[in-house]
């Protein structure tokens, strides 16, 4: 029996390769940097990871379309894309999490005991997260590229664990925090379990794992239907766990509300486009012939996310819930462009996931901004007359808020417009009729807020607005000018992303 | 650069200046932001100068790309209809900024916003009408809602912030259907082979669609405009917008922004979708028609100064699409001219009755009597603001009104009839209020109400000379409409009735 030793293709790899190496820079630098000045070193690694990553990424961009590291993953214009908005991401949402004081002191410890409030006192500082984002940031740029369903699972993998410790990093409502992370450990788990199941019966149906062996089975149609039938059902239950879709949902609320506000902007902007990065290649690559299968399932599930996000997220009290629940509908909003199943559906995702990632941070960051002597004041009554306390925050939250609504002028809108248009042009006219409902009962929580901001009197409990430290005001103006610029300028990367994004098949 | 986008750009370089000057400074900030709309009104008269009447074709027109990969450009242009109503614009904003010249005390914000937010809204009042892109279009459309929203909750009276949002949310739900409509036009003209939205390329799609699908689109448009230009039954959030706002902004909002919707009508609705023009016209001059004679019944019975002057506009926005979808020149020309007219005799009642309401700090008509004694000159503008309304011969609105009903006569004799029942309704709705707050004794309270100053003479003096002129002499701007009008007509398939003897000019 020969061995033949894999072929790695290792530029095509860097970008990944540099961040699980800066994630490990990071872990050394835990053990033996004194902790004075632990945190400046972690964070000036992790940004300077993020950025030589990026950097490589756009150094090998043009060989994109060739499979590397032996067909296990597929290194192409839409994969390029996926990750430079996952870098992107990433990079505001470093500077956010470098806001320390969003962290516990002792993450082990038993919330309340007299450990966590000796460590408190020590300003004993969280720095494992650094490390921890970056082997999340690494999960997300293996997981869009994946091209076989091993390979898809040990990124899902990877990119999950940390995300489960960091949600129970939060220094305030510790219980709540750690309560958050369990929940959402046990579900993913459970959700891992399902998708290891579908691949099995894919693999059953196929005799293989790989998306091409997949698309080439479905193609000539000799395999049992059922397996295949089931193995579509259960490895999709397994992807919109991840994107939080209705009836897959139900985790989202409360970690987000529990997990520490920064983690909670990184979780729900770059897992949506790492996940939708997967959940587009596996069904336009490896399902798209048999689209007759998954695609009415997809738009009754796309069809009632919307609506159900849409219409939970107006009961919400708590700003993070509230955000929660409409990030469900956009991941709704999202499914349309995997319905679409066409050219302009991944270019119209892309841009989407870019547009909705960048203004999340935003949005969350200056969620981190408005606090009490207790920490973050996340019950939206005590948002009221916000406006007139810190306008300049209050009107970027409100800024945010037409974004996510979808008014013309926000990225919010080309994105909607250009995901509906593509949806609506593969024939699918009543994902554009729930999309336009939805997106008007979501209008509808969205100005509420704006209402509560400008139009009623400030309620003097002591809830004030601390000044943004340098990093996170320049998360927020990063969003806020990307958001602005990409909703009147959007041409250019339109543009780019219409000529680069391309899966290979 | 086409004078039309400088025109445009004036107000909002104005604009630039008024954030520039330091807030302290108000009187300062008055005399920019008047200064600014003054020479847009007079730049705007010079274009109107020399716009070749007998030209059917767009004029003044520029073509920029915006977004190519959606066939989106940034491009304008006038005919005749568009024309009228963007001199209509350029006219009353500087009124309503003299008028209303304290209007921005008592506002939540800084007279600098107030000013800010008027001045772009003038420019996006321009841009409305001159967009000749379906998309440009409603992407103004919409972000002009964001600068009434703020000038309603921020700087009106009563229920203010209550009132706002529901105007918010009814123009949002509109625009979403007309969102859904415009992904429509995009996706059935791409797939007949040219994507565009370009209006004049637009015109000839009817002759590759369904009718079922003309249908739907032409009702998203439809209904977004019939909730603009508020026609029963989706009229209701307009009395308590017009209630809470300031007059300026209730000037600017049922003069200016309501008439986007008619001019949507005849620009979108007859234009690119004729068949289902024809389809709808019986339900909609039936809803015309009930509005009329429902507005009016509504004014009558009116309490309150300003809501009696918003149930007026329903009935006139009545007699307005009536005219529209009579589907004969006489009805558009007069629709057109109506709209012109409207402009001014609703700024002439508005501004009027809000000098009476900040002197006597009461809306309700029951407040006031006898002010002839009291405050002549006041009192007979007030007269001459309502005998326009009525459409008394000699005052411009007449000879609208006079043409909507000879067009519409000679197809729908029987509607004409019945709104001719909401001419006599009118005499009532406005000479019960005139007889009531201006004549008999004067009524405690009223005794020692100052009469206008010098300020004040000068603002209304240009509407009362506008509203006189055009009813002896409407020539100028019939000659700009009647073309456009003629040439909406016959290019939309239609042909006018024989004149009978009624209807001879």
């Amino acid at each position: 029996m020969t061995f033949t030793a894999p072929v790695l293709d290792y530029a095509l790899l860097a970008p990944i390769l540099i961040v699980l190496a800066g994630a490990l820079v990071g872990v050394l630098i835990e053990a033996f940097v004194r902790s004075s000045v632990r945190a400046t070193a972690q964070l000036f690694v992790a940004v300077a990871t993020i950025v030589i990553a990026f950097a490589q990424l756009m150094r090998v961009r043009n060989q994109a379309s060739t499979t590397a590291a032996m067909s296990s993953l597929t290194f192409d214009g839409a994969g390029v894309l996926f990750m430079a908005s996952i870098l992107v991401i990433a990079l505001i949402s470093i500077f956010l999490i470098a806001d320390q004081d969003n962290f516990t002191a002792a993450a082990a410890a038993v919330p309340g005991s007299l450990e966590e409030r000796e460590a408190h006192q020590a300003r004993v500082r969280t720095t494992e997260v650094f490390p921890l984002t970056l082997f999340a940031v690494a999960g997300m740029l293996l997981f869009p590229l994946a091209s076989d369903l091993i390979t898809l699972f040990v990124a899902l993998e990877m990119l999950s664990l940390p995300l489960y410790l960091m949600a129970g990093l939060s220094r305030y409502r510790r219980l709540a925090s750690q309560e958050a992370a369990l929940k959402y450990f046990l579900l993913g788990a459970f959700s891992s379990a399902f998708f290891l199941f579908g691949a099995a019966f894919l693999y059953g149906y196929s005799s293989s794992v790989t998306f091409a062996g997949i698309q080439a089975a479905v193609t000539g149609g000799s395999g049992n239907d059922v397996f295949l039938l089931l193995g579509i059902a259960f490895v999709s239950v397994g992807l919109l766990f991840k994107v939080g879709a209705f009836p897959f949902h139900a985790w989202s609320p409360d970690v987000y509300q529990g997990a520490p506000t920064p983690v909670t902007a990184f979780m729900a902007a770059a897992t949506k486009v790492a996940a939708f990065g997967a959940i587009l290649r596996i069904f336009y690559v490896a399902f798209a012939n048999a689209e007759w299968e998954w695609r009415p399932a997809v738009i009754l599930i796309a069809i009632a996310t919307m609506l159900f996000g849409s219409l939970v997220a107006i009961a919400q009290k708590d700003v993070k819930r509230m955000l929660a629940y409409s990030s469900i509908a956009h991941a709704g909003f999202l499914l349309a462009g995997v319905i679409a199943l066409s050219k302009s559906g991944l270019d119209a995702s892309i841009f989407y996931l870019f547009a909705y990632g960048v203004a999340t941070v935003g949005g969350f960051a200056i969620v981190t901004l408005v606090r009490d002597s207790a920490g973050e004041v996340t019950d939206l009554n005590r948002w009221s007359g916000l406006g007139k306390r810190s306008p300049l925050v209050a009107g970027t939250f409100a800024f945010f808020l037409l974004a996510f609504a979808g008014i013309p002028m926000t990225s919010g809108f080309i994105g909607k417009f250009s995901i509906f248009s593509a949806a609506y042009q593969s024939g699918s006219v009543a994902t554009l009729i729930a999309g336009v409902l939805s997106s008007a009962i979501a209008a509808f929580f969205y100005i509420r807020v704006i209402v509560l901001m400008f139009f009623k009197d400030p309620v003097e409990d002591g809830t004030s607005v601390v000044i943004p430290s340098a990093l996170t005001s320049t998360t927020i103006a990063i969003s806020a000018v990307v958001t602005l610029v990409l909703g009147i300028f959007p041409a250019p990367l339109i543009n780019f992303i219409a000529s680069t994004a391309v899966f290979l098949r | 650069m086409s004078s039309l986008v400088t025109l445009g750009l004036l107000p909002l370089l104005g604009a630039l200046l008024v954030g520039v000057l330091p807030s302290e400074n108000v009187l300062r900030i008055k005399q920019a932001a008047l200064g600014t709309t003054f020479l847009t009104a007079i730049f705007g008269i010079y274009i109107a100068t020399k716009f070749v009447a007998n030209d059917t074709a767009l004029q003044f027109i520029e073509k920029n790309e915006w977004i190519p990969s959606f066939a989106i450009n940034f491009s304008v242009g006038v005919d005749g209809l568009a024309l009228v109503l963007i001199l209509m614009s350029v006219l009353l904003t500087p009124i309503v900024i003299l008028a209303g010249w304290n209007e921005s005390e008592g506002g939540r914000w800084s007279a600098k916003v107030f000013y800010i937010l008027i001045l772009v809204l003038e420019t996006m009042m321009i841009g409305v009408f001159a967009a000749t892109d379906v998309f440009l279009f409603y992407v103004i459309f919409e972000a002009m809602l964001i600068p009434v929203y703020f000038l309603i909750g921020g700087y009106g009276s009563g229920e203010r912030a209550a009132a706002a949002v529901k105007f918010l949310l009814y123009s949002l739900f509109g625009g979403l259907l007309m969102l859904a409509s415009i992904i429509g036009i995009y996706v059935v003209s791409s797939s007949a082979g040219h994507a565009s939205f370009d209006i004049t390329e637009l015109a000839g799609l009817h002759t590759v669609m369904s009718s079922t699908t003309q249908n739907f689109l032409f009702l998203g448009f439809f209904i977004a405009f019939a909730i603009k230009a508020p026609l029963w039954p989706l009229h209701t959030w307009l009395p308590d917008a017009a209630q809470a706002g300031t007059p300026g902004t209730s000037v600017l909002l049922l003069g200016v922004l309501d008439k986007v919707g008619t001019f949507g009508m005849i620009r979108f609705c007859v234009t690119i979708f004729p068949d289902a023009s024809k389809t709808f016209t019986p339900v909609i001059i039936v809803l015309s028609v009930i509005s009329i004679i429902y507005g009016a019944f509504l004014a009558i019975r009116a309490t309150d100064l300003k809501r009696l002057i918003a149930y007026t506009s329903i009935s006139h926005f009545g007699f307005i699409t009536m005219g529209i979808f009579a589907m004969t020149t006489q009805g558009h020309s007069g629709a057109t001219l109506y709209m012109f007219n409207h402009g001014f005799s609703t700024a002439a009642l508005f501004i009027v009755g809000g000098w009476m309401i900040a002197r006597r700090g009461s809306s309700t008509i029951a407040d006031f009597g006898g002010l002839q004694r009291v405050t002549p000159v006041m009192a007979w503008m007030f007269f001459i603001a309502g005998m326009s309304s009525l459409a008394l011969p000699g005052l411009s609105s007449f000879v609208s009104e006079f043409l909507v009903l000879v067009g519409t006569y000679t197809r729908y004799p029987v509607a004409a009839v019945i709104a001719t029942i909401g001419i006599v309704l009118a005499a009532l709705y406005i000479l019960i209020p005139v007889q009531r707050t201006l004549h008999g004794p004067t009524t405690p309270g009223n005794e020692n109400l100052p009469d206008l100053n010098l300020r004040e003479k000068i603002a209304i003096a240009p509407v009362v000379a506008v509203i006189v002129a055009l009813g002896f002499y409407p020539s100028p701007l019939l000659n700009i409409i009647n073309p456009a009008s003629a040439h909406v007509i016959e290019s939309a398939g239609f042909t006018d009735p024989a004149p009978t003897e009624i209807a001879g000019k």
